[in-house]
């Protein structure tokens, strides 16, 4: 057996452990990815082998939080992929502003900062005081930096670049307050939204929503645990309810063509048939 | 050491100065290039790739086509990565995987997540390429590559519009070859035999 054979044999035996100890199944990951986290995590720990790692993990809760944290942290952006967000301003907010009241799930919201942009979109189209937003993530430790919303000020240029190419109608200082290396989201932003635990990983549909977003999660997922998702989503979402994913996320498959009617291919927003 | 593999895959990696020397590179590969070749250049996370596969695509019979997730690895193509995605190769099923996990070396795309994922992937069947460009990304992969027994190429430093990347991977660890572009296409095509000539 070989390095690289031995190697397959402890991510397997880790991910089995993983998943007997704690109910996480991160054999539904994308291999690639997933093998990438560990060895930034073995290498943030200095520990060697994958195989070291498995002790601690069986028998110490935390060292398996921390391992999560590391594991799950996609690092969002404000306004990833502006045209995404003007689509949604042309095509999804005229929708919404039908409704009394607006129920949006953002799942795997991770450290927030998509959640706030969403919300500033909110504001600026008239429809935030209607809407409840239900931002939620497998991952405790992600989900209290979310509710906190403080980011690192070396990322607003990149931010504010973004918010303007996404139709953005203010300045986006107008949403957050300066102090040295770090900004913080105004709390009015914070307002109508719900900050939960949920782990698309097994847990069940989530109210009936006018929206969901869900953006570059599924692209993390096996097709077997994508399809349980979209399933959970077609659940969730009221009939005609949106569903929105990232722009490069695959959508051959067949959940989503049996339930959703497709409102724009290329921002990859979907309507419930 | 193999007198004579298959090689499965090229991962190709460039910045600053790269986009002329892939256009060089694809103009000497034939349609039916035998392997597919897969891209990362740096590019700003605005921008589209639809120029730059119009641009590639008019030098030469190779289907150049942004890389999608998911999408099944085949030979005759050149993948490009999406600018602002990670681009990987899955382990097994021999298929592109995206993902938006953080920069490395201040890039995403970053070279060395390809190289080293297509290092898992393929191991001694692959064939690294390291273009011009102004930093250090893809010395590491390229050394993975190296690692697993594949063979890694770097543009002749003195060729190079940039030549800050080409000698980050010769100083990395030792590199097969150093090349100007036209003969890294023509040791491509000794060491990937079976297409037809363009």
């Amino acid at each position: 057996m070989n390095n690289k054979e031995l190697e397959q044999v402890e991510i397997e035996v880790l991910i089995d452990s993983i998943r007997r100890r704690y109910g996480f199944d991160f054999s539904n990951y994308s291999q690639a990815s997933f093998k990438r986290r560990l060895q930034h995590y073995l290498k943030l720990k200095n520990i060697n082998r994958i195989s070291d790692l498995i002790p601690a993990m069986l028998h110490d809760p935390a060292t398996f939080k921390t391992f999560l944290f590391n594991l799950s942290i996609p690092v969002t952006e404000m306004f990833r992929d502006p045209q995404a967000f003007q689509v949604v301003r042309q095509k999804v907010v005229p929708m919404l502003s039908t409704y009394p009241s607006i129920k949006i799930w953002h799942a795997g919201c991770a450290s927030g900062e998509e959640v706030y942009a969403l919300a500033i979109v909110l504001v600026e189209e008239g429809l935030y005081d209607r809407c409840q937003i239900y931002a939620t993530d497998f991952n405790d430790q992600v989900l209290k930096m979310a509710e906190e919303g403080i980011y690192p000020t070396e990322r607003i240029k990149e931010y504010t670049l973004n918010y303007q190419k996404a139709g953005g109608k203010r300045s986006l200082s107008d949403y957050y307050l300066s102090r040295y290396e770090a900004v913080i989201m105004n709390s009015a932003l914070r307002k109508r939204i719900v900050f939960a635990n949920h782990n698309l990983m097994g847990d069940a549909s989530f109210g009936e929503m006018q929206l969901i977003v869900c953006r570059n999660v599924l692209i993390y997922f096996n097709q077997s645990l994508k399809e349980e998702v979209l399933q959970v989503f077609a659940e969730s979402l009221a009939p005609r309810g949106y569903l929105w994913l990232g722009t490069k996320e695959d959508v051959g498959l067949p959940g989503l063509r049996n339930e959703f009617k497709t409102i724009d291919s290329r921002q990859k927003i979907f309507q419930k048939k | 050491m193999h007198k004579w593999r298959k090689f499965e895959a090229v991962v190709i990696g460039g910045s600053s100065g790269a986009i002329d020397a892939i256009r060089t590179l694809v103009s000497h590969l034939p349609g039916e290039f035998p392997v597919p070749v897969i891209c990362v250049l740096h590019l700003h996370p605005h921008s589209q790739n639809e120029s730059m596969i119009q641009l590639l695509s008019g030098h030469g019979s190779l289907k150049v086509l942004e890389a999608e997730h998911r999408m099944q690895i085949k030979a005759g193509r050149m993948y490009l990565a999406p600018p602002n995605y990670h681009l990987l190769v899955e382990p097994g099923e021999l298929t592109l995987s995206l993902n938006v996990d953080e920069k490395v070396n201040m890039s995403r795309p970053s070279i060395d997540v390809l190289f080293e994922s297509a290092a898992d992937a393929y191991g001694d069947r692959l064939i690294g390429i390291m273009l011009s460009g102004a930093s250090h990304d893809g010395a590491a992969g390229l050394q993975r590559i190296k690692e697993q027994g594949g063979i890694t190429i770097v543009q002749d430093p003195e060729t190079a519009q940039a030549p800050i990347m080409p000698k980050a991977a010769m100083v990395a660890g030792r590199v097969d070859f150093v090349l100007p572009v036209a003969e890294i296409a023509e040791l491509l095509l000794l060491k990937c035999p079976g297409g037809k000539k363009a």
